[in-house]
């Protein structure tokens, strides 16, 4: 969690979900592709179930599920919607395609 | 009424929530719907959010339901300060669980939409909310802005009938607000979800005063004020007032009360005014209204009475610096409550605000005598039509409520004995002050155009302002015409001068006839004493006359002696004696 500190390059991320829907599933499905394409070994993601710590939505403004927010690098940086279109959560993360 | 009213509750078995905002709860009989959600919009600055939070706020102090305040646009700092200003104190409210603020920031700048997604985020945190410290009440403030921020308005709509049917099933009763549309009540047509109460709030300028508004658009299942009714915003929070024509059935007094002048008071029935009557006092400039108003606002208080003075033209401390010149102090009834005078340019709001206000001061100071110097006033800031109707309401208000209500009127011109608009039908009693201008001079005359209900005089009274207050005296009638001021004055000396020329007439014929009578007196003393004269004279002769006899006889019988004559003719000469 706190391997941000130490490695600059860490990429933190948060996935906000309400139960196993079938859009959270995908939404941690698109992600978890997109973060071995593109972000390989300097990425940590961390699924939170709203359902079980509500508390938790005020902090990161969450009002649309799934939600991902970008903790670090800063600033922060949300997508919502279950991440099908990956151009779009490249340009939502600040993450340019690699390949031009 | 209220037992139809009953009816319709327990057949619609339709619960209410009061919200605890004086007016609101009259308007729509009771509250607005419990468990429901109630739309409110507006245009900006029309008082959408503060309704919604003093609803809350209500709620959390006066009947122990907690509330949620889930704000779309402001930070809950913000709305801390800007009802702060108004006496709430969220942080304490917050502190003891009774409030909770939830600022949900939506800025499209930050957020990238991939795909399918719903607003179950929304839910959970409202719902965390409200469980959080049991709420009973909500409010989003303003939802709209979801769609400022969202870009996907099919996904949003769903969700948006979704969360509305949630917070019904969830029982509390919600307020939503939205801002007003082109052609519809909302921008995004809220109000297609939110079908059991919608209120429409308003803040119109006309002529640059602005007047706020409130009217109920709908209310399924239940009675409701159907008119626009103002309210007013200021340091104690909302106040809508449901003034309409409360009608013609309010009880009346037999009871009457001075008016402060003892001769007025004998002029009506030696009694004085009804209470709960509407009493005008009309007079061009100058006439002494506010002296009137000021003798009956003393009499009020001398009684122990409350009475609220509305004043339109002059200040606090002019009325009473005034009125002590004519021998009335009214700062002691000032300083022992039982006197408020209200003083307020007509032009500071409109005349429905004004009626707002009225309503407002006098359901606070509760006054047994209610002045309003000048009405007249009031004609400046609105039509002949609205300025009757704003009356006609108070007077019902204030009649309804047994309370004297006492208004000058300043005319103008020639047709004094007619009210501006019209308004003298709605009086009960009505003095009229006119100038008699008679011989370069300018005096005050009072007469009693109406009085309903008791005897009254006719005659026109003189009315004087003297430094022990207002004197009524008679005016001069007689031959020469209606005679005040100087003239009357005039005229009595003129009176009293030709009375004193009689009375004297009348002793110097007297003294002359009885020195008439003494002279002839005298003469007859006078003849008297002449015959008195004239019998001793008589007298006199007599006795010399027998002196001289018997002296003849004498001398003829010393003769007869010295003629040694008979005896015979001695007794001739007695014979003759």
């Amino acid at each position: 969690m706190k391997t941000g500190e130490e490695n600059p390059d860490m990429w933190e991320l948060r996935l906000y979900v309400a139960g196993q829907t079938p859009k959270s599933i995908t939404a941690f499905a698109n992600l978890k592709k997109l973060c071995e394409e593109h972000l390989e070994g300097k990425y940590k993601i961390e699924v939170i179930d709203l359902l079980k710590n509500p508390q938790l939505a005020k902090g990161d403004q969450i009002f649309a599920i799934p939600t991902l927010v970008r903790k670090l690098p800063q600033p922060l940086k949300r997508v919502i919607g279950d991440l099908s279109n990956t151009e779009r959560v490249l340009v939502g993360l600040d993450l340019r395609p690699l390949k031009e | 009424m209220t037992k139809a009213k009953n009816n319709i509750k327990s057949l619609e078995g339709l619960p209410k929530c009061q919200t605890g905002i004086r007016g609101l709860d009259e308007i729509t009989d009771g509250g607005i719907p419990k468990g429901r959600p109630t739309l409110v919009c507006g245009s900006a600055g029309c008082g959408k959010t503060l309704l919604a939070m003093e609803f809350l706020v209500r709620g959390a102090a006066q009947y122990n339901e907690p509330g949620v305040f889930m704000s779309f646009e402001e930070s809950s700092e913000e709305l801390t300060q800007n009802v702060a200003s108004l006496g709430f104190d969220l942080n304490d409210l917050a502190a003891r669980k009774k409030m909770y603020i939830d600022q949900v920031r939506i800025e499209r700048s930050e957020i990238e939409e991939t795909g399918e997604y719903d607003l179950e985020g929304l839910f959970i945190r409202l719902n965390h909310a409200i469980d959080s410290i049991g709420a009973n009440r909500v409010v989003l403030d303003t939802i709209e802005s979801l769609f400022g921020g969202l870009a996907n308005e099919g996904i949003l709509r769903a969700e948006l009938r979704r969360l509305f049917r949630w917070l019904k099933e969830k029982g509390v009763t919600a307020i939503i607000t939205g801002e007003r549309g082109q052609n519809m009540l909302t921008r995004h047509g809220l109000e297609e979800y939110v079908s059991d109460c919608v209120i429409l709030l308003d803040n119109r300028v006309e002529g640059q005063i602005s007047t706020r508004r409130l009217r109920i658009v709908k209310y399924r299942g239940s009675a409701h004020g159907t008119n626009e009714y103002p309210f007013l915003i200021d340091e104690k929070g909302i106040s809508v007032m449901p003034i309409t024509s409360i009608g013609l059935q309010h009880d009346v007094s037999t009871e009457r009360i001075s008016s402060g002048i003892p001769r007025l008071d004998a002029m009506m029935d030696g009694e004085g005014y009804y209470r709960g009557s509407s009493i005008l006092v009309s007079g061009t400039a100058g006439t002494g209204k506010t002296s009137i108003a000021a003798h009956f606002a003393n009499a009020a208080c001398s009684r122990g009475e409350r009475c609220l003075y509305f004043a339109f033209e002059e200040a606090p401390s002019q009325i009473t610096r005034n009125m002590r010149s004519i021998g009335i102090d009214l700062d002691p009834w000032i300083e022992q409550g039982l006197l408020n005078i209200y003083a307020v340019r007509p032009t500071i709001y409109g005349l429905e605000m004004h009626l707002v206000k009225m309503y407002k001061m006098v359901r606070e100071f509760k006054p047994k005598v209610v002045i309003i110097d000048p009405v007249t006033n009031l004609i400046a800031i609105g039509s002949d039509t609205e300025v009757k109707s704003m009356l006609s309401r108070l007077i019902d208000f204030l009649k309804a409520n047994q309370i004297t209500a006492f208004f000058t009127n300043l005319s103008h011109g020639v047709s004094l004995e007619q009210t501006e608009f019209g308004i003298s039908s709605l009086m009960d009693t009505w003095l009229l002050l006119r100038d008699i201008e008679i011989g370069g001079e300018r005096n005050r005359g009072m007469y009693i155009l109406k009085s309903r209900g008791m005897a009254h005089s006719n005659q026109i009274r003189e009315f004087l302002l003297t430094d022990k207050g207002i004197d009524l005296v008679d005016v001069y009638t007689g031959p020469g015409g209606v005679l005040t001021g100087s003239a009357r004055a005039a005229q009595e000396a003129q009176e009293r001068a030709a009375e004193l020329m009689r009375t004297e007439e009348i002793e110097r014929r007297k003294r002359e006839l009885d020195s008439k009578s003494k002279t002839l007196e005298a003469q007859i003393t006078a003849l008297r004493s002449e015959l008195e004269a004239a019998q001793e004279e008589v007298n006199k002769l007599t006795q010399q006359e027998e002196i001289q006899e018997k002296a003849q006889a004498g001398v003829g019988a010393e003769m007869r002696r010295l003629r040694k004559a008979d005896v015979s003719s001695a007794d001739d000469v007695r014979y003759k004696k």
